[in-house]
């Protein structure tokens, strides 16, 4: 399968002190893939560069063969690749309806299916649909900030720890959807510290250590690998 | 007071107040995108009074093209000001925004002194704004009468589009969070800019309504105002529109009651007393949300 999105050699640096010391990575279409590391490691700043938030010191980011490194956040979510922000950041003075509105800022289409599938997906915030978002909980603003990612109609979903502070239950509902998403040909670039659920559901899995991609691998073969049970999955030998 | 008087000084308030509030709204939309108090924004309000004069007088246009000049003018003034003096500081530490504020106020100050002297020069008279009308034993000027009802026009249309429209999603969006308005496509220096634009539209009509029954403009006529209207949007809570526009007018009745009874010297000092008090009791004004930091 080829490779919609290519990662070579990113270097990004904040005020001199490099964040992501020139990091190699591949999404192959249509798959999930997850990049896990400890607090700190430059996960968040991958994703950043890749939606043109930050900008790298150097770098090549090939989405579909095409160079997008350089490109405005704007040409990136026109192109389809959607980001998912830590800590949710729903709009908490937009209702929960124009928060899934602006999603889909740069569309000039009918919206209306589009609200339908994600009302679909979520329920509860179809009864909320009025609320102001700040009032909803934390698993509600998940799923909101989930949604809105998809209003745009993205071709690729970027998440960045979206089981953050969440119940398990919630979790578990939140992990589901991705793979729901998943299955609808929606590629999934998701970063994790809960190792355990995300390397379950990726089809290939990166590790990233102060900056460095220090292994790679299947889900499953790292879900095996006895440095990552230690590291990542909390368990002894 | 006769009842008659009474009417007359209310509107006479009502009136100054709702320039106050035009004006104010500039500072409170800025503050609110921006987090930035655009201490030049009175003089750009006394920018529009020289564009007015030199449409109507230099070049001697009929009013209604003077009007859509000093509009546009007054516009891109700002819009440019923003561009130059505060976008390439969107980064940096708040208090350095700031001093290029200051800084800009006082460029504004000097080269209106510079381009027309610091002598006070005369407004030109748009012929149907200062006709006297009459009724209900009231008589006042026609800009009087109708500065509230264009106010009060204004900001409704201004709320319908802040609450109802896509740039209006967009500028609320913004105000809370950058980064993530950039996620949803949305250009964020556009967004600013439209910001802008509104304040200046709105500065420009009061710097008219303001200075049509006003004898002269000087190059310093922008700075009391515009520190009044601060206080207004202050007052009413910062980066809040209804709460600019109550105390635009707060602020112009007050005043207006005070000259009444006879304290004209003091009015402008109620006016800070006024700052004070509510910086004490209430440091969010009327209608301010707890002040978030931006990141
Ligand atoms: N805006 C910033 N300015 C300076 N340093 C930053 C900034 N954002 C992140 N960093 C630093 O870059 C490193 C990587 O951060 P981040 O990508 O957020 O890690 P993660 O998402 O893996 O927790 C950390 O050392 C962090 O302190
Ligand atoms: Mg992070």
């Amino acid at each position: 399968m080829s490779n919609i999105l290519e990662i070579k050699n990113l270097v990004v640096s904040y005020g001199g002190i490099e964040a992501v010391k020139g990091i190699q990575m591949a999404v192959p279409e249509g798959e999930i893939v997850t990049l896990i590391g400890a607090n700190g490691a430059g996960k968040s700043t991958t994703l950043k560069s890749i939606s043109g938030l930050v900008k790298p010191k150097q770098a090549s980011i090939l989405y579909k063969g095409k160079e997008i490194v350089g490109q405005s956040p704007d040409f990136i979510v026109s192109q389809g690749i959607t980001l998912v922000p830590e800590g949710r950041r729903v709009f908490p003075n937009l209702t929960v309806m124009e928060n899934l509105k602006i999603g889909a800022y740069l569309r000039k289409d009918s919206l209306k299916d589009d609200l339908e599938y994600v009302f679909t997906l979520f329920p509860r915030l179809r009864e909320r649909e009025w609320q102001m978002a700040g009032t909803l909980s934390g698993g509600e603003q998940q799923m909101l900030a989930v949604g809105r990612a998809l209003m745009s109609r993205p071709k690729v979903i970027m998440m960045d720890e979206p089981s953050l502070g969440l119940a398990p239950l919630v979790v578990k509902d939140i992990f589901n959807i991705i793979q729901t998403i998943n299955k609808e040909g929606i590629t999934v670039l998701l970063i994790e510290q809960n190792a355990n659920m995300a390397l379950k559901i990726a089809h290939k899995a990166y590790v990233i250590e102060t900056g460095t991609i220090t292994m790679e691998g299947t889900g499953a073969e790292l879900l095996a690998n006895e440095k990552i049970k230690q590291a990542y999955l909390g368990k002894t030998k | 007071m006769t009842t008659n008087a009474f009417l007359q000084y209310c509107l006479t308030g009502i009136s100054i107040g709702g320039i106050y509030a035009l004006i104010a709204i500039g500072y409170t939309m800025v503050y609110g995108i921006l987090r930035l108090i655009n201490f030049a924004h009175g003089d750009i309000f006394m920018m529009a009074a020289y564009f007015m004069i030199f449409s109507m007088v230099n070049f001697t246009l009929p009013w209604y093209v003077s009007i859509v000049i000093v509009i546009g003018a007054t516009i891109i003034l700002g819009v440019v000001i923003e561009k130059l003096a505060y976008k390439p500081l969107r980064s940096a530490p708040r208090m350095s925004i700031m001093i290029s504020a200051i800084g800009v106020s006082y460029f504004l100050q000097n080269v209106a002194t510079y381009l027309f002297s610091a002598l006070p020069k005369p407004y030109p008279a748009i012929g149907f704004l200062t006709k006297i009308i009459s009724f209900g034993g009231i008589s006042t000027s026609v800009v009087t009468f109708i500065t509230p009802i264009l106010t009060l026009g204004f900001v409704f249309i201004l709320i319908q589009l802040i609450n109802h429209t896509k740039i209006g999603m967009a500028m609320r969006a913004v105000s809370k969070d950058f980064e993530t308005s950039q996620l949803m496509g949305i250009k964020i220096n556009r967004v600013i800019s439209f910001t802008f634009v509104i304040g200046c539209f709105l500065a420009a009509i009061g710097s008219i309504l303001y200075f049509t029954p006003r004898p002269s403009v000087y190059p310093l006529a922008g700075s009391l105002p515009g520190l009044k209207c601060f206080i207004a949007a202050v007052f009413g809570g910062i980066g809040s529109v209804p709460g600019a526009v109550l105390g635009g007018f707060i602020i112009g009745l007050s005043e207006t009651f005070i000259k009444a009874a006879g304290y004209s010297e003091f009015s402008d000092v109620f006016t800070f007393i006024l700052l004070i008090v509510i910086l004490l009791i209430k440091p969010t004004g009327l209608f301010g949300e707890k002040i978030t930091e931006k990141v």
